[in-house]
């Protein structure tokens, strides 16, 4: 794909991220290491730890391959309550169209389902992604999930 | 008879020096929460309060909690750390509201009473009063109205705090070997904090620091790290427990070939096999330590557990919010001179721990398990006689004798 103008840059964000989220709210984690070019970057942080410029994340990854054995461990390995997500996600922002990179800024809501229905807002902040359309789809190149806060209820398995 | 005397309607009766049967009225008991605040947080204990490396500069202060009360502790001019409560003498206010920052003086918001570094009270709003009428009487004295000081000390690029004047000096208080690992850990160099993040748990702060002392657990509930073969009961290591009881250590040597065969004759999920990392380069580390030693675990009584799993370091704060409740408050460190390539490889090794680690993660659920299944049946009672009755050091890790060290120096403390 060539370089888009400012509203397909909009539509492509849009259309990816609605994908994204699907794909994590509806429990289909074997598809999302595909939303991801090979290498990447997949990082959730929170913005008192960004604005100071640390390096550390709670989930790291630069591969598919990383992605994938967070899933694996996610789905076989890790031990805790069933639960599922909702993303709500607002209007992107294009911050920057580079070619065929787009980089845009979407803020997120997650809510937690546990298994007996109590819901909760888990975590709210702003997805920083870098689009890459170069291939057959929109992929994340980047993508990092800064949370509005340092504070994890129990645990952050299924990712963001 | 093993364990306790049950009588209904009643609680059990806890035998002096029995270590190996914990009721579980201790985790769920509103009056013996108050207590604990009493008698162990401002107890003779050395509470875990901030990274010195918080303070770089004069003036840098941050605020934290020893047990629930608010404490702050700030580097003042001369250098010096110090901590007081975070509290202003005039009306009880807190004083400051930040997490962290950096001052010349402290200065309350309700009426603007202003403190200096080492916690003089040296302003007062409107101490003569307005147009000549009011103000404070002639015999107020402001050096009798500073802020509250609490102990304060530092060991290794950590800072403790404790509100006992008679608390022993830290290394006396740590114990040879807790000094030892630590300055293993944490003293070749500088402390440099690369991220942080708090973990709240459903669960009562004890709990917590007995799942860290419990090694029992750490390679049957946390299956990565057994699949991985980092960590199993049958590699050569080890379970230092403190004179105390309070502090401990495990440590291990990661050794693929050993103690495989035990594993596949018990029953638990930890075996599965089949399950390889698409990319181990998450694994992947610097040997930084030169002594064969990939995985250490330590707890200083009642709010510190230091973690090194290879190039993983944090620094975890466990502070109380309620009887029922805690935040884990994880500092991941590396040192200062880290090149790029070691703190990438601290940032990748960091997947195993934290809110979403590989094997953490459920360490922020388990105790709210326990929390909820003892709920109404607090004249039962749980058991810790793994590795026998005894409180002592070993050089076998299928043991529970750190969570009974933990119960001896919590019942002299508690004086229950």
């Amino acid at each position: 794909m060539s370089s888009p103008d400012p509203l397909q840059a909009k539509l492509l964000a849009d259309d990816l991220l609605a994908r994204y989220v699907r794909c994590l709210d509806d429990g289909d984690l074997a598809a999302w290491p595909g939303f991801f070019t090979d290498p990447c970057i997949y990082r959730v942080t929170h913005r008192a730890d960004d604005r100071a410029g640390y390096e550390n994340a709670l989930i790291f990854a630069d591969s598919r391959g990383m992605l994938r054995d967070r899933v694996n461990a996610v789905e076989n390995v890790s031990v805790y309550e069933p639960h599922g997500y909702r993303h709500i996600v607002g209007a992107s922002l294009i911050e920057k169209v580079d070619g065929t990179l787009i980089d845009a800024s979407t803020s997120f809501l997650v809510a937690r389902i546990m298994q007996d229905g109590e819901t909760s807002v888990f975590a709210t902040g702003v997805y920083r992604d870098r689009i890459d359309i170069s291939g057959d789809e929109p992929l994340f190149a980047e993508k990092i999930a800064v949370m509005d806060s340092e504070r994890v209820d129990t645990l952050l398995a299924i990712p963001l | 008879m093993e364990g306790f005397d049950l009588v209904p309607e009643a609680r059990p009766i806890w035998r002096d020096g029995d270590y190996s049967h914990i009721p579980f009225w201790v985790y769920s008991d509103a009056a013996n929460y108050e207590a604990e605040l009493r008698n162990i947080y401002k107890g003779p204990v050395w509470n875990y309060l901030c990274l010195a490396a918080e303070l770089p500069g004069n003036g840098d202060y941050k605020t934290t909690k020893i047990g629930e009360t608010p404490v702050l502790v700030v580097r003042g001019e001369d250098g010096v750390v110090r901590g007081f409560l975070n509290r202003c003498s005039h009306r009880g206010a807190l004083l400051c509201l930040e997490p962290r920052g950096s001052v010349k003086r402290l200065t309350c918001v309700y009426h603007a009473w202003s403190y200096d570094l080492e916690g003089n009270l040296k302003n007062v709003a409107f101490e003569d009063g307005a147009d000549g009428r009011g103000g404070m009487p002639d015999d107020f004295d402001k050096s009798r109205h500073g802020l509250r000081p609490i102990e304060v000390t530092e060991f290794c690029g950590l800072v403790f705090g404790s509100f006992d004047p008679k608390v022993p000096d830290i290394e006396t208080y740590l114990g040879p070997e807790s000094v030892r690992f630590l300055k293993r850990a944490l003293g070749k160099a500088p402390l440099k904090l690369i991220g942080r993040s708090t973990q709240v748990m459903h669960n009562n702060w004890k709990l917590y620091l007995e799942n860290v002392k419990d090694v029992y657990h750490a390679t049957i509930l946390h299956l990565f790290f057994t699949r991985f073969r980092l960590n199993r009961l049958g590699h050569e290591g080890g379970i230092i427990v403190s004179e105390s009881g309070g502090h401990h250590v495990s440590y291990s040597k990661m050794d693929a070939e050993r103690g495989n065969q035990d594993y596949a004759s018990q029953d638990i999920r930890s075996t599965g096999e089949g399950f390889s990392l698409n990319d181990p380069s998450l694994l992947d580390s610097i040997d930084e330590w030169e002594d064969g030693i990939t995985v250490q675990i330590q707890s200083v009584f009642p709010s510190l557990v230091i973690q090194v799993i290879q190039n993983s370091i944090a620094v975890r704060q466990i502070l109380p919010t309620a009887v029922d409740r805690t935040d884990l408050n994880w500092n991941f460190v590396g040192f200062e001179g880290d090149s790029e390539e070691m703190t990438r490889t601290r940032v990748k090794l960091n997947n195993l721990v934290g809110p979403s680690g590989y094997i953490s993660l459920e360490d922020g659920a388990i105790g709210g398990f326990v929390q909820r299944a003892i709920r109404g049946v607090e004249e039962d009672s749980g058991v810790v006689r793994m590795g026998g009755d005894d409180v002592t050091t070993v050089d076998y890790r299928a043991t529970e004798t750190s969570v009974r060290g933990f119960w001896k120096m919590y019942r002299g403390l508690m004086g229950v």
